[in-house]
């Protein structure tokens, strides 16, 4: 098994019809096991930057590889399976199922990777567990707190063990408490070997992450971290590369 | 490594669990979009099962009243003039090989009335006949009230009234009188309707003898009916006119009374048509209800379309969802409607007095037009939510 990397971005860009360019030629990879930040204001281009490492889209130039797969050589339907098999989404609006229960709205985490419904829910139970919420199991979405329910989807995001967790602004719609306990809750993840993303607006957020990419008009600007490098072994070529963008 | 993508496909268990999600969650509008298909469902089914069950009904009619019974009427010769029947047409009828019975009835100029201070002008609509007393049991007539014509009884100035006549005249009793121009006679049955020929529920019947002495009668009788072995029917039919007037049969109408009330059922036939037709139509109200209802529905779940793409759900996955959706709203209206007009026709049967039948077939053809609807009014839905891209499905507000 030769190790690659979780996300691995080649002079990826992203143009729309009109000339707006959202990406221009990013460089990016991210190691098994890191914990990073991407931040920048709106328009920066750090959610067209989330929907190519969630393979929601594709790039308009470059390369895009998740956990190993070129995005633009996979069809549809495979690359809903990577999704499915690989990839975590939390959201910032949760996108809980109302009127179903904490453990329907995991196990949905795992219905299309072919799992059978009984394991699906053993798993879901065990994913709450996880994020610390055994005792609201059989709660509906309304019965729970902001900070429960983005622990529910995170919790979703996780029950098929994924290689990468993506966070879009997971404490966006949640007070200073409850997003502190959610951040909390991602470093613990992370401690355990999750990879995981975080796409933020807030630097305070983004400050407390060992790794931190900055962009701004679509370009990184700086690529920081702190603390000792996690993650397997590395071979000499730089596993953790920024570049300038290239066609600016 | 690169083969291993392939997407699992859902059991039909989760299927059917992932489509009924949308369902669940808005009750209101999927009861009112049901009720639709239910309403044209419910139609067409009670319109077949009502009309299934009055054939029925209609055949066991027949076959208690039998389809035996012909009838030779006197008309006009070619130069207009009224044919008599000659005396003797009974007997020569009951020469004709497979006829097993004959009798006959006369036109009587009498004029009836309640009583003698009733104005003559005022005869109430009913006439009189002269009839045989084995008339009665060749057309299976009953008699409702005291008895049927003796053969005392038909030289004597009695009469037995129709159930039309009876109700006209006024009288409920029998021993009551009633005046035939200017004698008093007095009525000693009266008879419930009969069915196969009508015409006489409005007729007072006197015996032949009667007639010719107490209403200058001369005894040719104008209609002449005759009953023979089923089998034998066309063959008779063939020789009727013939046989009780040689030389005169273009003027003598034959007939067969259970064609008229089979007449009667082709008619409804025809109505039948019809409320096939609306029902049609209002089957088709209801899966464009069911199709506005899955656009909306398209339209206000993009989020969660975005979210199960983003859960790995596949374009075919998605289409699937919404497709099954439809299904099982137009199933759910399908299968109500069906209950509907099953009970309809049970219980419009049921008072009725017939013997409820609804047809399998309808039942059948109920659901698989629920089906077609369910897929015809899904497919452009489901297309389109299909087609979503997951980025814009997830930003959509």
């Amino acid at each position: 098994m030769t190790p690659s990397p979780v996300i691995e971005l080649r002079d990826a860009g992203k143009s729309y019809p009109g000339g707006v360019h959202a990406l221009r030629g990013v460089d990016l990879t991210v190691e098994e096991g890191e914990l990073v930040a991407v931040v920048g204001p709106s328009g920066s281009g750090k959610s067209t930057m989330l929907n190519l490492m969630g393979t929601l889209d594709r790039p308009t130039t470059g390369t895009v590889r998740i956990a190993g797969y070129d995005v633009s050589e996979l069809s549809d339907a495979r690359l809903s399976a990577l999704r499915a098999r690989h990839i975590g989404f939390v959201f910032q609006h949760f996108h809980l199922a109302a009127g179903r229960d904490a453990v329907d709205n995991v196990a949905d985490g795992l219905l299309y990777a072919g799992v059978p419904p009984k394991e699906r829910r053993a798993r879901a139970r065990e994913a709450l567990a996880g994020v610390g919420l055994d005792h609201r199991r059989s709660h509906t979405p309304n019965e729970l707190s902001g900070g429960e329910k983005q622990r529910v989807a995170i919790a979703r995001a996780l029950v098929g063990e994924p290689r990468l967790l993506l966070a879009d602004e997971p404490t966006g719609a949640l007070d200073t408490a409850s997003g502190a306990l959610v951040m909390e809750l991602l470093h613990r993840l992370n401690a355990s070997g999750t990879t995981i993303c975080v796409i933020t607006h807030d630097n305070e957020i983004a400050d407390a992450l060992p790794r931190r990419v900055r962009f701004r008009d679509g370009a990184i600007v700086s690529d920081l971290r702190s603390g000792p490098r996690p993650g397997p072994r590395t071979e000499g070529a730089g596993s953790c590369s920024r570049t300038e963008g290239a066609g600016s | 490594m690169k083969h291993d993508l392939r997407p699992a496909r859902l059991s039909p268990r989760d299927i059917l669990r992932v489509g009924a999600v949308g369902l669940r969650a808005r009750r209101a509008r999927v009861v009112l979009s049901a009720l639709g298909i239910a309403i044209g469902i419910a139609t067409m089914v009670a319109v077949v099962g009502l009309s299934e069950s009055s054939r029925a009904d209609l055949m066991t009619r027949l076959d208690r009243l039998g389809t035996n019974l012909l009838t030779a009427e006197a008309g006009k010769d070619p130069l207009g003039q009224e044919i008599k029947l000659p005396r003797n047409a009974v007997a020569m009828v009951e020469r004709i090989g497979p006829v097993r019975h004959a009798t006959a009835t006369a036109d009587v100029d009498a004029r009836i009335r309640r009583s003698d201070v009733v104005p003559e002008e005022r005869t109430a609509g009913v006439t009189a006949q002269a009839v045989r007393t084995d008339l009665l049991a060749a057309l299976g007539g009953e008699v409702d009230k005291g008895v049927w014509l003796t053969p005392a009884g038909e030289r004597l100035p009695t009469a037995v009234l129709g159930a039309v006549a009876a109700e006209r005249l006024g009288i409920t009793r029998t021993g009551e009188t009633i005046m035939m121009n200017d004698t008093r006679v007095v009525v000693v049955g009266i008879l419930r309707p009969i069915e196969l020929v009508p015409n006489l529920d409005r007729v007072a019947m006197v015996g032949f003898p009667a007639a010719e002495r107490y209403f200058g009668f001369d005894g040719h009788p104008t209609t002449v009916f005759e009953r023979s072995t089923d089998a034998s029917v066309q063959d008779v039919r063939a020789v009727l006119a013939r046989t009780i007037s040689p030389g005169d049969e273009a003027g003598i109408k034959v007939s067969r009374p259970s064609d008229a009330l089979a007449a009667k059922a082709a008619a409804d036939e025809g109505l039948t048509s019809l409320m096939l037709g609306l029902g049609a139509v209002a089957l088709l109200v209801g899966g464009v209800g069911v199709a506005n209802t899955m656009v909306i529905s398209v339209l206000e779940r993009r989020q969660e379309i975005g979210l199960r793409r983003s859960l790995g759900a596949t374009r075919g996955a998605i289409r699937l969802q919404f497709l099954t959706e439809s299904l099982l709203l137009s199933a759910l209206g399908g299968a109500t409607g069906a209950l509907l007009g099953a009970a309809t026709t049970f219980g419009f049967a049921r008072v009725q007095g017939w013997t409820a039948v609804v047809p399998p077939w309808s039942l059948a053809g109920g659901l698989a037009a629920t089906l077609l609807i369910g897929v015809v009014a899904g497919l452009y839905p489901a297309i389109r939510a299909s087609r979503l891209h997951p980025t814009v499905a997830l930003n959509a507000t």
